[in-house]
């Protein structure tokens, strides 16, 4: 039987940058996929598009490109599907594109769009799709001023045509992550997207959820890692698919890292509400019948992975202004400190106070002391020293600036042991709040063009 | 009766979607499975969290990995973009969760 191999280079924006090149240099891979896109990255990304025309997109991704360069040289079957096209896929794809040519290389790159739905929120309004948050219902429209940006996820069907019209490097806006894996996965194999072939989208969007956060499936943020897992050589994640749907999950040879039940089991829960029902744009995947088996040491194959439907809906996803943070920090050491370190967060804010500065909603927490899951893990001895964190938020730019000059002045006005400020006054960030929401899928148009 | 932590019979995971957040528990033993699902109940979390006031937690059952995945509804004040908690994203409630005392029956 046909099995193809799909390593995930990157789980996130700010993933290491070396990750893809030892990936594709030894996994023996047939395809690259690369995510970027957190839920918020969008609205960064259309800040930068807004400011310069050719901006956009994730920029990593070009040094990444430089990387592969040697690799894609030794190996011109290897092909690329990645989202790091952001808010701006064309720009990112003639840079690319001018990599490669630097480089004497020549791929065909697609790029695929319609994701965006910020050009024509106005007439979605206008034409019922109301974009209400799916918590709660409010319509969107009362937050129309606020709105930077608006994305439909995309299933896998616009980058299944794009490697059918021979794209070797496909670069998308927002799609599910899952996604990425499933479009390879039905081109190879000639799967459909109807009823017939359902099933084995589950079986692909299993696969594409278990290498989507890269390291995360090979021993990241697994429980019982130790010196032994080598997390400085940590493998990132291969899925190997067969045409039945069925694969198993494993990591280049010689890296550090481990592939075994319980990363697997781990990682295939992870951001996941009801297991019954993972909706993607291709299918909604059952989770409760995927079967794992430790079948070499860091191979483990994966069966079952059913479906229980498909929506006539797409996930976007909308992000608007909400006002600025910062948050800041100081070191206190010493007896007391957990104590001192709370006083001393009060007096920050009470001085502001008397600056006349109020927030919408401040925060004081001490690291150290149980500040990660406050009030449920709580510091059973008093450390010889903690950080002291304080945040606010509010609309207002100019308080939350004036909040990040009040910590300075505890290194000589504050208690005996308040030290650790070294990097300076605390940035400014503007804040984006994020909003759930669907859309019927007859009212978005995924659009693919070949550079 | 003899006492222990979640994390002597299980491992886990969690994670966020906007304001929410899910801790995958799951059990080393088939066994292990069986006292999870009789005592380690919506309740209990929704108890053992109080003091982020979840809204409500919702409970599934995942018996192929032998896993119970709870959800729990607007505990991240906020969530990854506007919380001012340094654990904006609930990385750190599976390994809290892992760390409660349990008794054996």
């Amino acid at each position: 039987m046909k099995r193809i191999r799909i390593g995930n280079g990157c789980g996130f924006w700010g993933d290491n940058l070396d990750a893809p090149v030892r990936l594709a240099e030894t996994g023996q891979l047939d395809y690259l996929t690369l995510e970027y896109l957190a839920e918020l990255t969008m609205s960064i990304l259309a800040l930068q598009k807004a400011k310069n025309p050719d901006a956009g997109f994730a920029t990593d991704f070009l040094d990444v490109l430089q990387r592969l360069v040697p690799i894609l040289r030794q190996q011109p079957g290897l092909l690329i599907v990645t989202n790091a096209g952001g808010m701006n896929p064309h720009a990112c794809a003639r840079q690319a594109q001018h990599i490669l040519a630097h480089a004497g290389l020549h791929r065909r790159i697609a790029v695929v769009t319609g994701d965006d739905l910020l050009p024509q929120l106005d007439e979605l309004f206008a034409t019922g799709h109301t974009l209400n948050h799916l918590d709660n219902g409010t319509p969107l429209a009362a937050l129309r001023d606020r709105v930077v940006s608006a994305n439909a996820y995309l299933g896998a069907q616009p980058i299944v045509q794009a490697l059918q019209q021979g794209a070797h490097i496909v670069i998308t806006g927002r799609v599910a992550d899952a996604s990425l894996t499933v479009g390879p996965a039905v081109h190879e194999f000639g799967w459909g997207f109807g009823a017939a072939d359902l099933d084995r989208l589950a079986a692909g969007t299993v696969a594409g959820h278990l290498i989507e956060c890269g390291a995360q499936a090979t021993g990241g943020l697994w429980i019982h890692a130790n010196d032994a897992t080598q997390l400085e050589n940590i493998g990132y994640p291969i899925a190997e698919i067969a045409a039945d749907g069925t694969f198993t999950i494993s990591k280049p040879p010689h890296s550090g890292g481990v592939v075994n039940v319980e990363t697997i089991a781990e990682q295939l829960l992870y951001e996941v509400a009801d297991p019954r029902h993972y909706y993607t744009p291709d299918v909604v995947a059952d989770f409760t019948t995927v079967r794992l088996e430790q079948v070499q040491p860091d191979v483990v194959a994966v069966r079952g992975g059913t479906a229980n439907g498909i929506t006539n809906t797409y996930k976007v996803s909308v992000a608007y202004r909400d006002g600025y943070m910062s948050a800041g920090t100081l070191v206190i050491a010493g007896p007391n400190a957990v104590w001192k370190a709370r006083r001393s967060g009060e007096i920050i804010l009470a001085k502001l106070r008397q600056a006349g500065c109020t927030f919408a909603e401040s925060y004081v927490e001490i690291l150290g002391a149980g500040a990660c899951v406050p009030g449920v893990i709580t510091a059973t001895s008093d450390p010889p020293e903690v950080v002291l964190r304080v945040a606010v938020r509010d609309e207002r730019k100019a308080a939350v600036e004036r909040f990040t000059k009040e910590f300075a002045p505890l290194v000589t006005s504050g208690f005996a042991g308040t030290t650790g400020y070294t990097t300076g006054r605390p940035p400014v960030r503007e804040v984006f709040a994020y909003w759930p929401a669907l859309i019927a899928k007859a009212a978005v148009q995924p659009i693919v063009e070949i550079l | 009766m003899a006492t222990f932590r979640l994390l002597d019979i299980a491992h886990g995971r969690s994670g966020d979607k906007g304001n929410h957040a899910n801790i995958a528990i799951i059990a080393n033993t088939p066994g292990d499975y069986a006292w999870l699902q009789r005592h380690l109940t919506a309740d209990v979390v929704e108890r053992y969290f109080a003091p982020l006031k979840p809204s409500r937690v919702e409970r599934y059952e995942v018996p192929n990995l032998h896993a119970l995945n709870f959800v729990l509804y607007d505990v991240l004040a906020g969530g990854a973009s506007r919380s001012l908690r340094s654990d904006t994203q609930g990385k750190a409630l599976a390994l809290a969760l892992l760390q409660m005392e349990c008794q054996r029956d």
